[in-house]
Formats: C-alpha cells, sequence, structure tokens
C-alpha cells in the first residue's frame, strides 16, 4: 500500500479546527485568541519551509550545511525557552541557563543514539541526524522551559517560606530542595505520561506517521520504543540540569535568596 | 555593671545597602542587652535586621564574640544570629515539620497560648497570631546568641503580647542579646534597656 499522499486542500479542512478554537476562546474571553491563531499559521510557515529546507539539506549532504542547520535548531529552542518563561534571569543568564542545559542534554543523547543503537553511516547522514536531532531537542527543551518557569515562579510565590528557613540557618539547597523536586516532577510529567499511555490510550505521533507510510507495525513500534527511551532520557536530563543550574544561581554562596536576579516579563 | 563595661556580644563595622540608602552603620550589642529599633515605615529597619542576618548582600561585616560573620558560613552565622521576620513564612503543610525533631510541643506550645495539640494541625488552621507566636518559637533554639525581632507581638492581644515579652525575658536572662524593631513605645520601655531609631538610613540614638 503507498501511502496517501495529502493535498493543501486537505490541510485547508484541518485548519478549520484551530480557527473554531481560536473564535470559542474569544467569545468565552479566555485571551488566548491571537496566541491561538499566531501558533497556527507558525506551524502552517514553519514546517513547510523546514520540509523546503530539508529536502535541500538531504540531497546535499554536505556536514558543513547539516551543522548549521543544527545551529539554528538550537537557537531556535533557546529562544522558546527563554520566551517561555514568566520569570528569568537577568541578563545572559535568561537565554544561557536553558540553551546550556537544553544543548548539553540533547547532543548527549544524541549522540548516545547515533553511536550506540543507530549507527547510521556517514554518523552525520542527515536523514538520520536531524530529525533524531530535531524530535529529541524539541522534548528536552519542552522538559527544560517547564521545570524551570515552574521552579522560578514557586520560588517567587515560596518566597516568605524559604527566607523563613534561610535565616533560621538552613543551606539554600535544603531550603529549594521541594520545590526542586516538584518543578522536575512538572517537567517530566508529560514525557512519563506519554510512555505509560504509548499504544494504550494514544498511538503516539511518529509511530502513526510509519504505520500510515507503510511501515510494518512491529517495526514501527520498535523505533518507537527507542525513541521514548531517548527522549524520557534527555527530557529528565535537560530539566535536572537546569532545575539545578537555576537554584544555584537564584541564590549566593552566602546562602542568599537573590530574587534581584530574576526579571518579570 | 555599667553598659560599657559588658562584653560586647555583636557589633556592626560600616554596614551600608547603599542602593536602598541604608548606613553605614557601626553599632554594638552587649550580653543580655534588648535594644528597640523604631523608625517610620520604610525607614530601613527590617533591612537592618536582614542585614546582620546577611540575608541581602551588603557592605560592611558584622562581629559576634570577634568571629566575622563573612568568616564563617551564612548558615551557621544564622543560627546563632537569627531573624524572626514579620511575616511568618511555612514551608511545610503540617505544624510540626516546622520544629526540630523530638520538640516537645505539650510543654513548649501553651507558653505562648497556642494549644498543645496544634503540632498535628495543618499549618493552615493556625490563626494569624498563632503563627506569629509559633514563628518565634521555632526561632529559639539554644545556639541563639542574638535574636533580630521584626515586630514580633504586632496584632496580638494584652495577654498573648505579655506572654512573648515573658519568654523574651527568659531569653534575656541566659545571656542573649536582642534588637527588636517595634511600633510600639510601651513595649519598647517595657522590655529594652536601649532605644534606637532609625532615620534617614543611619542608626541614632533615640532623644528620651
Amino acid at each position: 500500500m503507498s501511502p496517501p499522499l495529502l493535498g493543501y486542500s486537505d490541510l485547508a479542512i484541518a485548519a478549520i479546527l484551530v480557527v473554531l478554537n481560536a473564535v470559542l476562546t474569544w467569545m468565552l474571553e479566555l485571551g488566548l485568541t491571537r496566541t491561538i491563531l499566531i501558533a497556527g499559521v507558525r506551524v502552517i510557515v514553519q514546517l513547510l519551509l523546514v520540509g523546503l529546507v530539508l529536502k535541500t539539506v538531504f540531497a546535499l549532504a554536505s556536514p558543513a550545511l547539516i551543522a548549521a542547520v543544527a545551529i539554528a535548531m538550537f537557537a531556535m529552542a533557546s529562544y522558546e525557552i527563554s520566551s517561555r518563561q514568566e520569570r528569568r534571569f537577568a541578563g545572559p543568564w535568561g537565554y544561557g541557563i536553558g540553551a546550556g542545559t537544553t544543548m548539553l542534554a540533547t547532543l548527549l543523547v544524541t549522540a548516545f543514539a547515533l553511536f550506540g543503537t543507530l549507527r547510521p553511516s556517514p554518523w552525520y547522514a542527515p536523514q538520520v541526524l536531524i530529525p533524531l536531532l530535531g524530535i529529541i531537542l524539541g522534548n528536552v527543551m519542552n522538559g527544560v522551559s517547564v521545570s524551570l518557569n515552574a521552579l522560578n515562579t514557586a520560588i517567587v510565590r515560596e518566597r516568605t517560606a524559604i527566607e523563613s528557613r534561610l535565616a533560621l540557618g538552613t543551606d539554600r539547597y535544603t531550603a529549594l530542595k521541594p520545590l526542586q523536586r516538584s518543578a522536575l516532577r512538572s517537567g517530566m510529567i508529560p514525557i512519563i505520561n506519554q510512555m505509560s499511555a504509548a499504544g494504550v490510550i494514544t498511538l503516539p505521533g511518529m509511530m502513526t506517521g510509519q504505520i500510515l507510510a507503510g511501515m510494518d507495525p512491529l517495526e514501527a513500534a520498535k523505533y518507537q520504543i527507542l525513541l521514548l527511551f531517548l527522549l524520557s532520557g534527555g527530557a529528565g536530563l535537560g530539566a535536572l540540569g537546569a532545575v539545578y543550574v537555576a537554584a544555584w544561581r537564584i541564590t549566593d554562596e552566602r546562602d542568599r535568596l537573590r530574587l534581584d536576579r530574576l526579571v518579570q516579563r | 555593671m555599667k553598659i560599657a563595661e559588658r562584653k560586647s556580644l555583636c557589633m556592626l563595622k560600616g554596614c551600608a545597602l547603599r542602593r536602598l540608602h541604608l548606613g553605614p552603620i557601626d553599632f554594638a550589642l552587649q550580653v543580655g542587652e534588648c535594644v528597640s529599633i523604631a523608625g517610620k515605615s520604610g525607614a530601613g529597619k527590617s533591612l537592618l535586621l536582614r542585614m546582620v542576618a546577611d540575608l541581602d548582600p551588603h557592605e560592611g561585616d558584622a562581629l559576634l564574640d570577634g568571629a566575622a560573620c563573612s568568616g564563617m558560613p551564612a548558615s551557621q552565622w544564622r543560627r546563632m544570629v537569627t531573624y524572626v521576620a514579620a511575616e511568618s513564612g511555612w514551608w511545610d503543610e503540617r505544624v510540626d515539620a516546622h520544629f526540630l525533631p523530638g520538640t516537645d510541643f505539650a510543654a513548649l506550645f501553651p507558653s505562648v497560648g497556642v494549644p498543645a495539640e496544634a503540632g498535628a494541625w495543618p499549618v493552615a488552621r493556625l490563626s494569624t497570631g498563632e503563627r506569629q507566636r509559633l514563628a518565634l518559637l521555632r526561632a529559639l533554639t539554644p545556639q541563639n546568641r542574638v535574636l533580630l525581632l521584626d515586630e514580633p507581638t504586632s496584632g496580638l492581644d494584652a495577654e498573648n503580647t505579655e506572654r512573648v515579652e515573658q519568654l523574651l525575658r527568659n531569653r534575656l536572662s541566659t545571656g542573649i542579646a536582642i534588637l527588636l524593631v517595634t511600633h510600639n513605645l510601651e513595649q519598647a520601655a517595657r522590655i529594652a534597656t536601649r532605644h534606637l531609631l532609625v532615620r534617614d538610613g543611619q542608626l541614632l540614638e533615640e532623644p528620651s
């Protein structure tokens, strides 16, 4: 069976759902209308553009070009993370903590997958590297941005409680531990849900795509398992790193809470 | 015994928060002494206490028995020089989780007019006044040398104010010192031996 090819008219029909959503939130005055519409337009522009770019990159298979695409992906992920923060760190840290931990976790997990399991030849084969990097990066980005945002907002909200503990002689990491724990949990829940619900409640996106495109379901399932392991590893590492670097930065070596290092959007 | 002959317990040297127009302040606190601090709201009374507890970055240094705050871990300093904020913070759901393990609640709580069984309560069940008194109580440990108290009895009725003052007098007699921010001049007269005023970022002797 050959995969059914989609026409642009099919996409237009699906877009009705997004517009409907936007209209509903507008009628209920939930203040999300603009955000939904912008996100809808972005998904069209971004994915079509990426499809075009990848087609070219795959055809040329030039290492420099592949590296350039990877760098662009990291830059955009970093921007997304910092713009998801209700309270971000002032100065270069606002960008740096999210970007640094995301990049580190993504690179580690991608390298692990490339050299440990998938072993494409050459190792930078764009058909493997770019989609792999993309899906890992996306999940790490989610884990990091959710955890970071949860931690910083919780710290601002719990300021008196934290400072009470510090004033009684508790060190900064002990005082922040419960908040780190719950921030990490928020960041990890999506991927944990994805793993426990996989196949039972939802058919994962990639597996659905592969089956629709004609792949043997068992082979598609094996790929999906590998991927979910990579994603949970990446999201966990990234979120963990972000929560610890942020806890270190929001306090100082004299065990003080330094909310002055945060800016509100 | 004259004040000048007593041993200086805690000293501030050039402590300043220039960004917030406070200080530089030099000040010495004697063993067993309770010093009241008055001043308009926003004058920097709480900032001064926070600075002594090293809770905000500041210039200068504080010394306890000659040992510099900057020369020891901040947590160690704060177990000896303990700040109790006007607004109490609670980091767990149950009341007893905020006290050291092994605390005898039945003996301790009634001394500030809180029911003995309140240890097992959720914090949300405490009234504002009960929270204020328990926040003071949990800060009292054998390690305290200086207590930095920010309005410890604001909003308490006469009976509970008396209980808190009695508690503080007992602690003073064990050889600690207290810096007491209070708006209540009668209270200052009752338990403090020296009265200071924060004005224009400076700590002044209040003309009596």
